[in-house]
């Protein structure tokens, strides 16, 4: 009796010794793929405070520390400026994006009308058929406009996308018919409706259209290429471009520059972060 | 009768003011490149039509083929890659401490643009750069390799930078496929005596099945269409080793300003691609994949 007991709690005694190994290991892997992937930012942080001699160390506490990377790219750029150029495209896309998606979507799933099948499979071929030379087309659009070299030439081709309203489309079918029809019994206009009772029914849909369009306004890079010719128009991972085509002998600036284009896109994250991860996951139940 | 009259006036009202512009910048391009790929297309003079020549020439031209077989090369090579996020993505769905503080660490590539990816990667793949410096000194490499400078590696470089800062993103897709397999499943097979091994084959996979799918449509459509990385870190080249089909249009286009040439370019590399696509949608189609969508 006393030798089975005694065998059962080495048994335990094994077990938990190879559950805390388990968990050793499964952080170490964790740790590395961290490395990995989150690894050269980490480094391009230290970078940014190295200065000149050693900028191609390994070290990843820089020594000696300095800010004069800092300093030399806000002198030379106006970082502020390119910022607030992101943020007018940023701002302005999803604006645009969200009314005009959630207007349009509300009448494809709740209301019968002449032409709404055409609509509709007009919308989901744009999702298949590649525009050849979409970006020729709308280059020349912009021109005709006279909107070359302007943010507003920028912001307008991508003002409303077919994913979104596809997507607010799927999130409009779900909510009760219940609800619309006690709501025209009492008599509410369809703009009422659509305002007061079905937008806050596809809130978690818009949120993951805000942050869709967020990462790629945020981010784009080629229609500002194509648009803008005056370098302080550009957003900021234009001026990016830019920079590191001026710096290319200074990483040192480089990286401070790219550092501090890519702070505020990680605050957001950082703050929205479930938000994030949810509209992933919300895009393809959509 | 009446009543749908009115009802599709106010259905009209609330499509309009999308509408005007997705005709304006959606609709029209698919429809306006085809003819300008016709013409030579002159942006102050006067344009000529120019019947199949812009396709002859495209025949005809090297360079173009090298960037079709190189947008190839990353459609056959970055999407079979990025199935590695599969792996990951099982990792991460784990209940421990502290997972989610990595699972954001891994997703912080994807929110970065693509412009600060490339830069940072560039520095890390040069000559002088973090890779060779740590290669070097300890006994790997002999000379430094640069990376972005050698045709031999350059191309391969750019596939894996674009498939670094995708692993995070499908990694979150599959994350939520996973999640919505009903634990039950898997415990049972346990309780059937299945291996670890088994019931990731048997069970987790196939139920992924319609994740990946879309995931690897949308991998393929992300790598036909891939700019950024190549046109800020080697514009194609050494030489026309990493031209891909994007960047020689949008050179023809915008440092050629030959607009004709570009949409004929533009119009075989479409033709090509909705073949693709449709060919990936059939086969997904036939396997149950795209089911759920």
């Amino acid at each position: 009796m006393e030798t089975l007991n005694k065998k059962s709690v080495d048994y335990k005694r094994v077990k938990a010794i190879k559950k805390i190994f388990s968990l050793v290991i499964t952080y170490l892997i964790l740790i590395i793929i961290a490395i990995f992937l989150a690894g050269p930012f980490i480094w391009l942080v230290s970078s940014s405070f190295k200065t000149g001699q050693n900028i191609y160390t390994m070290d990843l506490i820089p020594h000696p520390f300095t800010l004069a990377n800092y300093i030399g790219v806000i002198n030379f750029i106006s970082i502020p400026k390119y910022i607030l150029n992101t943020v007018i495209i940023t701002v302005s896309g999803i604006v645009l994006d969200v009314v005009l998606a959630s207007l349009a979507a509300y009448p494809l799933a709740c209301m019968d009308f002449y032409g709404k099948n055409l609509i509709f499979s007009a919308l989901i071929s744009t999702m298949i058929l590649p525009a050849a030379a979409g970006l020729i087309v709308n280059y020349l659009t912009i021109s005709k406009m006279g909107l070359l070299d302007t943010l507003t030439g920028v912001i307008i081709p991508g003002a409303v996308s077919v994913f979104s309203i596809i997507l607010l489309r799927q999130s409009y079918l779900t909510v009760p018919r219940e609800l619309i029809d006690a709501a025209k019994i009492d008599g509410a206009s369809e703009f009422k409706i659509w305002y007061k009772i079905m937008l806050p029914e596809v809130m978690p849909a818009i949120s993951t259209i805000v942050i869709f369009d967020f990462i790629g306004l945020w981010n784009s890079f080629l229609w500002p290429i194509v648009v803008l010719q005056d370098p302080n128009k550009y957003p900021l991972a234009t001026a990016l471009k830019y920079l590191s085509g001026q710096f290319n002998y200074k990483f040192g600036y480089v990286a401070a520059g790219t550092v501090l284009s890519i702070i505020p896109v990680i605050i957001v994250f950082l703050v929205f972060q479930k938000y994030f991860i949810n509209a992933v996951a919300g895009a393809i139940k959509g | 009768m009446e009543n749908k009259l009115k009802k599709s006036l106010i259905a009209y009202l609330f499509i309009l003011p999308a509408m005007i512009f997705l005709v304006i910048f959606v609709f029209y391009p698919i429809v306006a490149s085809i003819p300008l790929a016709f013409y030579d297309y002159s942006v102050v003079g006067q344009s000529k039509f120019v019947g199949l020549a812009n396709f002859s020439r495209a025949i005809h031209d090297h360079e173009f083929w090298v960037s079709v077989e190189n947008s190839i090369l990353f459609v056959g090579v970055v999407p079979p890659l990025q199935l590695l996020s599969i792996l990951l993505a099982i990792f991460v769905n784990r209940k421990i401490k502290g997972i989610s503080f990595f699972r954001v660490l891994y997703y912080i590539p994807v929110v970065t643009s693509m412009v600060a990816v490339s830069i940072t990667w560039g520095w890390i793949f040069d000559p002088q750069g973090l890779l060779n410096t740590f290669m070097i000194k300890h006994g790997i490499f002999s000379k430094p390799i640069s990376f972005l400078n050698d045709p031999r590696f350059a191309l391969l470089s750019l596939m894996f930078i674009t498939m670094w800062q995708g692993l995070g993103y499908y990694m979150m897709i599959y994350l939520a496929g996973l999640q919505s397999i009903p634990k039950e499943l898997e415990e049972s097979a346990y309780v059937d005596g299945a291996t670890r091994t088994q019931a990731l084959y048997k069970i987790t996979i196939p139920l992924l099945k319609p994740y990946i799918w879309l995931c690897t449509f949308m991998s393929i459509l992300s790598a036909v269409r891939v700019f950024d990385v190549v046109y800020v870190l080697t514009n194609g080249g050494p030489g026309d080793a990493t031209m891909v089909t994007s960047v020689y249009q949008f050179q023809k286009a915008f440092t050629d300003f030959n607009f004709g040439y570009a949409s004929a370019i533009g119009l075989l590399v479409a033709i090509l691609t909705t073949i693709l696509s449709i060919l990936v949608f059939i086969y997904g189609g036939r396997k149950g994949g795209m089911s759920y969508y």
